[in-house]
């Protein structure tokens, strides 16, 4: 386990205050508080349909939240008259599907939002998509299109693509899930890098030994609620909370 | 014996359909007949396409009343045999004090019967494009519109290239009902000239024309295809 560089005494770039998403009569986050502070990595785990994509997805407003308030960069996302498509430029997400487009090579999916959101030139465009595969150890695959890609490189893919915008966060909604067991390691491998170079990131994973590695906070989710927080050590080794002990048995088998 | 009969059969044939003097006379009025095809075919498939695009794409906003009088116009205008709206269009704004000329008909007409097959075919494009391209391009900062007209509709298009290329293929070949109201287009010249001339060779002539100018159009259909052709990853 490495030591926590999270800057907890700074103001926390996302947080979350009261939120609550419902789907009609059923409630699948329940009135959350949640904070991530600078340079931090929050692993958010729990058992599937336990409501943590939900609640990552509220965090950009991909999903609409039902109640409460998420701040971003101390930006209300829910306030009134803010602009949305502007707030999500510094929020990076990564799906477990990937969804990179297919009918664009990787560089023209890096490049897209550069160039209709951001208004970037051609060339500037390029040289940031050059830069962000540099990072994802794809340079030479600028051209190919993404099913000439495995899985573990269109994922590498999709993360430069959301890095390109130069997030202040990075959200991650199981970014290994869709992968073969021997892909895995490359995807993993970028995202340690990333946390090495201060990128605040809150991933949603069953990566458990990952999370060991490189986590600095682990929050377990239940139920669409936070049942416990700690770090990885408390929660995988001294889990406090039954449902966690649970749960924690349930993936160590 | 048999001989005979099989040779003045073909004699017979070429003489009907193939005279020599006629494909001579008739050439001029003919190549006239394809220019005018060709000018209303261009036009039909430029603006219907992009009407029927539009149509689509305002639909992706699903604001109901307006998917409504969408869902109506398309309904009613690939139920109606498009010669009945040629017909209905061209002798009976008139009594309404309006004087389009058949050509201007004809090309209405049919752009707006293609706008509503292009709409379905463009629609069921943007609904087959998967959700998780949307919230790719909406976590990149895209807006609906921008998601929409930069990342769905291109694969939209792509994923409807055959069924489109066959629909055009079948509204355009509809130039020909402008003879009811007048156009000279290629089917017109043909009958006046099977008229006058009183043999077929005019008619085949026609025929010929139109084999001449779709097959292009077909091919490309299928160049376009396998080029737009990609896995869906």
């Amino acid at each position: 386990m490495s030591e926590s560089r999270a800057d907890t005494d700074a103001n926390p770039i996302l947080e979350a205050r009261g939120l609550g998403k419902s789907f009609g009569a059923t409630k699948v986050l329940h009135e959350i508080n949640f904070r991530v502070f600078p340079r931090e990595l929050v692993f958010i785990v729990g058992p599937s349909g336990s409501g943590k994509s939900t609640m990552l997805r509220c965090f950009n407003r991909l999903e609409e939240p039902s109640c409460g308030a998420v701040f971003v960069d101390g930006v209300n996302l829910m306030g009134k008259g803010v602009n949305i498509n502007q707030m999500r430029q510094r929020i990076g997400m990564v799906f477990q599907q990937f969804n990179l487009y297919p009918h664009l090579s990787a560089e023209g999916n890096i490049t897209l939002a550069l160039r209709k959101v951001q208004g970037k030139s051609k060339s500037a465009a390029r040289a940031a998509a050059q830069r962000c595969l540099e990072l994802v150890g794809l340079a030479d695959r600028a051209n190919a299109r993404p099913n000439e890609l495995s899985g573990g490189q269109q994922q590498r893919v999709a993360i430069a693509r959301a890095l390109a915008l130069e997030p202040k966060v990075m959200l991650f909604d199981e970014p290994t899930s869709a992968l073969d067991p021997e892909l895995v390691g490359s995807v993993l491998q970028v995202m340690r890098n990333l946390r090495d170079e201060g990128m605040t990131m809150v991933v949603v994973s069953h990566e458990i030994r990952f999370a060991r590695e490189a986590a600095d906070r682990v929050v377990f989710v239940c139920d669409g609620a936070i049942l416990e927080e700690g770090t990885p050590e408390e929660i995988f080794s001294t889990p406090k909370h039954p449902r966690t002990r649970e749960f924690v048995a349930e993936i160590a088998r | 014996m048999n001989e005979t009969v099989t040779t003045s059969a073909w004699a017979r044939f070429l003489e009907t359909f193939f005279r020599p003097d006629l494909i001579e006379q008739y050439s001029g009025a003919i190549a006239k007949g394809v220019i005018v095809t060709c000018q209303v075919a261009g036009l039909v498939v430029v603006t219907g396409i992009a009407v029927g695009l539009a149509l689509a794409m305002i639909r992706a906003y699903r604001i109901k009343p307006v998917n409504f009088l969408i869902i109506v116009y398309v309904d009613v205008l690939r139920s109606l045999p498009p010669l009945v709206l040629i017909v209905l269009t061209y002798f009976g704004l008139p009594a309404l004090g309006s004087t389009l000329s058949g050509f201007v008909v004809l090309w209405l007409v049919l752009s707006m019967v293609l706008a509503a097959f292009a709409e379905e075919i463009f629609w069921a494009g943007i609904l087959s494009v998967r959700k998780g391209q949307w919230d790719a391009a909406r976590s990149t900062g895209f807006s609906f519109t921008q998601a929409l007209a930069w990342v769905v509709v291109p694969q939209a298009i792509r994923l409807t290239v055959a069924p489109l290329t066959n629909r055009t293929i079948a509204i355009t070949k509809n130039t020909a009902l402008g003879m009811v109201i007048g156009v000279p287009e290629i089917l017109n010249e043909a009958s006046t000239a099977q008229s006058f001339s009183g043999s077929a060779t005019p008619l085949m002539m026609g025929a010929i024309a139109y084999i001449l100018l779709f097959i292009p159009i077909v091919v490309a259909g299928r160049w376009i295809e396998t080029r737009f052709a990609w896995r869906r990853s």
